[in-house]
């Protein structure tokens, strides 16, 4: 069999050690863009911050490739894939046939019309090469002052790497509150609190209309008509799947790369993982794009069995974040903005101390929660709400600080931990 | 793999567990010298109320969320050995383990650096220093008992 994984993040990853531990002698090819050992993407802003080098990025050993028996092309993109020859044709004109492909392309910052917009000094930030290029201009510029367009998990971390670097940072979010994706409003206002403190300034409802300077941007105009200066620019407002080499082929595109649980997509042979796809959601019933970290993983590994020919699903393609700003940890995952009045909510906070508990219930099963500022043992709600388990008996103990293995009954309990 | 399981019914509530577990992470692996001057996170997890004690570690999961989840990829299964470890050296205190572990035993460093503390089975030592210090043998360490039944 010959595999062909275009992708070096977490979800290529995945697969390759998904195809290993079912095929150890199948000829594995991974392509990538980027010129680099596999390394973390989240770390850029840890990198940014001078927090980890780049040695420290990397996401698996260097004999990585070696051990597992891969050929590398890094460095070499993909422009096209002919799904009826089954061969895949590099920038270089090289054309590479393969068995079996994994599209694991990833996302692609997007950038919304604003004027002006050529100027130097403006940036996404989701590539280790973006926070190299940021990182040098911050010292090659003494950067002073950045604005930042999203108040998302990107542009926070991007905020709070910059802020540590002594910069003053300034962020423009559309919405009226910091991570609307994760959190509830309630706990966005500690959590934007908490990054006050520390110095980043928030501008909600508005968002870049126009950048400013001659050939260097030296501030920005918002739509309420407020200029802002600043030498530089961090656009995050969000990922969309890349689904470029999917376009014009067969296969078949809604907002991501559809696939069904065992990550195939409508072409037989052909696979999608990690923030490119859109894959079955247990939470809501539809196909969804998550992109987070241990999906990209788990559907890049799940992916790989399936290519070597094993039967495996992916069933937790939900959302699920853990992150923190300057020591504030917050881990959320779910539904936790549920629409209607047919969801139960539980709730706990501690204004002083930034803490904040939600837990989302439906029909007395975990469908959301967020732990804002006391994170310890939040993976047992995890574990719930992934197995849809009953929580009626355990309901006033949900929010407690001693709820654990012990809330439940021993048969549960047992369960669980004697397996 | 042997694994600990807690017999809960023996467990006396004593946290002698604990106390060796911490002497047993410890630089000194001395008793008083590990408490008095050291700051050393507890492996383990002890869960009680009036009338029910029991401690859990790690689990060791054949097919574990915590590795999986890992962003930096410093939490791995050892192939060998099949304990779940971390490499200190990688781990950013981002708490995505902790997200991912359905069993609630992954913990925050207290002091130091910001990293995870978990169970490591104690995989230099003979056996687990919570296993061979329980007085009434409420901890043990064994093998899955599907295994046992295959074997």
């Amino acid at each position: 069999m010959s595999y062909l994984i275009i992708g070096n993040s977490a979800a290529g990853i995945g697969a390759v050690e998904g195809i290993r531990e079912v095929d150890t002698e199948g000829e594995i090819t991974l392509i990538s863009d980027e010129p680099y050992h596999s390394y973390s993407r989240p770390l850029i802003s840890y990198y940014l911050a001078g927090k980890v080098e780049e040695e420290g990025m990397k996401y698996r050993p260097d004999d990585f490739y070696e051990q597992h028996q891969v050929k590398t092309k890094l460095g070499k993109k993909v422009v096209s894939v002919n799904e009826a020859e089954q061969q895949v044709t590099l920038e270089s004109g090289e054309q590479l046939e393969y068995q079996q492909l994994l599209l694991a392309t990833g996302g692609t910052p997007f950038i919304p019309p604003i004027k002006e917009a050529d100027k130097k000094n403006i940036y996404t930030f989701i590539k280790l090469d973006e926070a190299k290029e940021i990182a040098s201009k911050v010292e090659e510029l003494q950067l002073e002052r950045a604005v930042i367009l999203g108040a998302g998990l990107i542009g926070l971390k991007a905020a709070e790497a910059l802020r540590q670097l002594g910069v003053e940072v300034t962020v423009i979010e559309l919405a009226n509150q910091v991570l609307s994706a994760i959190l509830d409003e309630e706990a966005a206002a500690l959590v934007q609190q908490h990054l006050e403190e520390q110095g980043i300034e928030f501008i909600f409802e508005d968002t870049i209309e126009e950048f400013l300077g001659i050939a260097e941007v030296e501030g920005v105009k918002l739509k309420s008509g407020k200029e802002l200066r600043s030498q530089l620019a961090i656009i995050a407002v969000g990922v969309r799947p890349n689904v470029e080499l999917a376009t014009g082929t067969e296969i078949e595109i809604e907002q991501g790369i559809v696939v069904n649980q065992k990550q195939q997509t409508n072409i037989e042979g052909i696979y999608a993982a990690g923030d490119v796809c859109q894959g079955p959601n247990p939470l809501q019933n539809e196909n969804t794009v998550v992109p987070i970290w241990p999906n990209a993983y788990n559907q890049g590994l799940i992916a790989g069995k399936n290519m070597a020919g094993e039967s495996a699903e992916y069933q937790q393609n939900f959302p699920r974040n853990s992150i923190g700003f300057f020591g504030l940890s917050m881990i959320t995952a779910g539904l936790i903005k549920p629409e209607d009045d047919s969801y139960e909510l539980l709730i706990s906070k501690c204004e002083e101390s930034k803490c904040y508990q939600k837990i989302v219930l439906k029909d007395n099963q975990i469908v959301g929660f967020i732990r804002l500022n006391d994170v310890d043992r939040a993976g047992i709600l995890t574990g719930l709400l992934k197995e849809g388990a009953d929580i009626s008996k355990v309901k006033s103990e949900l929010l407690s600080d001693s709820f654990g293995y012990i809330s439940f009954d021993e048969e549960w309990r047992q369960a669980k931990i004697s397996e | 793999m042997k694994r600990i399981y807690a017999k809960e019914e023996y467990c006396l509530g004593c946290k002698l567990c604990e106390v060796y577990c911490v002497t047993s992470h410890s630089a000194s692996k001395d008793i008083i010298k590990a408490h008095k001057l050291e700051s050393i996170t507890p492996r383990l997890i002890i869960e009680s109320s009036d009338n029910l004690s029991f401690a859990l570690q790690c689990r060791h999961c054949d097919e574990a969320d915590c590795t999986r989840a890992c962003i930096t990829g410093a939490m791995q299964k050892d192939e060998e050995t099949g304990v779940v470890n971390y490499d200190e050296e990688r781990c950013v205190g981002c708490w995505t383990c902790i997200m991912a572990c359905s069993f609630g035993v992954i913990r925050r460093e207290q002091a130091g650096k910001k990293v995870i503390a978990k169970c490591d089975l104690c995989i230099e030592e003979e056996a687990p220093a919570c296993v061979t210090n329980c007085p009434n043998d409420a901890l043990v360490l064994a093998e899955r008992a599907e295994e046992e039944g295959v074997q």
